[in-house]
């Protein structure tokens, strides 16, 4: 596959360090969630998304997260990539205890650990497909200034999208602007990437060449978290949670 | 440049947004849409231009063509003297950092960042301001739409009202010469949505100019005209008191 020959080639190495975020022993666990509960309070009253969920991913697996609506499902993405906070329990990601980081400094650390993938692509409309990417490694500031472009034009090789490099995002096809939106994901070589519901707005042909792209990343080595409601889809991860309720009601390897 | 008289008088006569005789016609396996035939409009300094028209009018395609977003067929499209009709969409995209703001309907921040980077992201592209004047001038823009409070947290953390709020701060970054705003309101209530254009009607008031696509009468009624547009062409052009009443 030419995504694994040329992920083989991303060989940062994973010596980040963290001045602000405890260190913190997981056993070798890259995603390690303890007693996650998450309430969310409004005039209507309280409503508790996560009622005390515990969630171990290895580094290198392909989990998808399963549920009905209102399961739980993205609750349990956003505070794993630090866009929501746990009302309480442990959020430790990559060593780092995200729960113990203010919003900036989440934001510096999700930057460069996390890429995250949405259902309608959250592309910047104004920007073209390259200059997307180069916007997140402006912010991830793992490159040096000068390799970035060469990169940038690299990821979306990776993805099939070179020859659209410099068109805007609305002159592409959902597919190709979700490509490009993992293309941006992997900007900072993560050592996470997270997709929530990211086939959901594709017709079936745009979702299979969105989804194989995913497995492609995963036998070459990453770890994904993938959030869906398409059940064939995640019996193709190594791994699925189910949620309900804000719990995790049933967990199995697939094949 | 070419000889172009248009491009070198950039006085307060001439009009900040001049199109003339503007084409786009969309081509696809299924034959080809004319989205616009033969568009006229002149859009002066310090005016609120509120575009109306059905779904499938032509009035987001005007907008995308005004924003350089798409391209024309054929005709001219000049912006504040600039002739956007022969840009690359790399130019284009310069002369819009600098010269155009754009809202949209769907807020189109970027969830991953705080508030106050995403106003921050334009700033960084146009260069116009050092890094330390960024984080003022943010600050400063997020205390004009009133969400100064909420500078440190996520936009998902904000509520449809705020978020639109945040994508005006974050429009007016690079301090434009031109807002435009397609169906900023779509997607909110009524009290929401004149809480909005309330804000829209204050930046005309400090001199913007502004171009807002919208199906909302209310809202349409607050401009200082009003164009219409029906398969692809501009059916009704009004002046109305808006914001001057």
């Amino acid at each position: 596959m030419m995504v694994d020959t040329m992920l083989k080639l991303d060989t940062k190495q994973n010596t980040r360090r963290y001045e602000n975020g405890r260190q913190q022993e997981s056993n070798g666990r890259l995603v390690d969630l303890r007693e996650v509960v998450k309430t969310y309070q409004s005039s209507a009253g309280t409503f508790t998304a996560l009622k005390g969920v515990d969630l171990q991913v290895e580094s290198g697996a392909f989990v998808s997260i399963i549920g009905k609506s209102g399961s739980g499902k993205s609750t349990l993405i956003n505070v794993i990539t630090g866009i929501d906070r746990p009302t309480s329990g442990e959020v430790i990601v990559d060593h780092v205890q995200i729960h113990s980081l203010n919003e900036e400094q989440i934001a510096v650390w999700r930057g460069r650990s996390i890429g995250v993938i949405f259902q309608f692509f959250q592309l910047l409309p104004t920007l073209t497909a390259v200059e997307n990417i180069l916007l997140a490694m402006d912010y991830g500031g793992q490159y040096p200034r000068i390799e970035r472009p060469e990169r940038a034009l690299y990821l979306l090789e990776l993805v099939g999208m070179a020859d659209h490099a410099h068109r805007l995002p609305n002159s592409l096809s959902g597919g190709q602007q979700q490509c490009v939106a993992i293309a941006r994901a992997l900007a900072n070589d993560p050592v996470l990437l997270t997709a929530d519901e990211p086939t959901g707005n594709l017709d079936s042909k745009s979702a299979e060449m969105v989804f194989h792209l995913f497995e492609n990343l995963a036998q070459a080595g990453k770890t994904i978290l993938m959030v869906t409601h398409d059940n064939d889809l995640a019996a193709r991860a190594q791994r699925t949670i189910k949620l309900a309720d804000g719990r995790v009601v049933d967990e199995f390897t697939n094949r | 440049m070419n000889g172009q008289v248009f491009h070198t008088n950039t006085s307060e006569s001439q009009p900040l947004i001049d199109l003339r005789n503007v084409v786009k016609i969309y081509s696809s396996l299924a034959g080809s849409v004319t989205a616009l035939q033969g568009i006229d409009l002149q859009v002066h300094r310090g005016e609120f231009l509120i575009v109306m028209g059905k779904s499938g009018s032509g009035k987001t395609t005007l907008v995308n063509i005004v924003t350089g977003l798409d391209r024309s067929t054929s005709g001219e499209i000049w912006v504040d003297g600039a002739p956007l009709h022969r840009f690359s969409t790399e130019k284009a995209a310069r002369l819009r950092g600098k010269t155009i703001g754009v809202v949209f309907q769907s807020f189109e921040l970027l969830p991953t960042l705080t508030v106050l980077q995403n106003v921050m992201l334009p700033m960084d592209f146009a260069r116009r301001y050092s890094v330390r004047e960024q984080r003022q001038r943010a600050l400063q823009l997020l205390q004009q739409v009133d969400i100064a409070d909420h500078a440190r947290k996520y936009p998902t953390a904000l509520s449809g009202g705020q978020q639109q709020r945040l994508a005006i701060a974050r429009a007016m970054a690079n301090d434009p010469a031109i807002l435009v705003a397609d169906e900023p309101t779509g997607s909110m209530d009524s009290g929401t949505a004149t809480a909005v254009i309330d804000l829209f009607a204050d930046l005309v008031r400090q001199g913007r100019t502004i171009l807002l696509v919208t199906h909302d009468k209310d809202v349409a009624k607050r401009g200082s005209r009003i164009i219409t547009l029906a398969d692809g062409e501009i059916i009704a052009s009004e002046t109305s008191e808006g914001i001057h009443a």
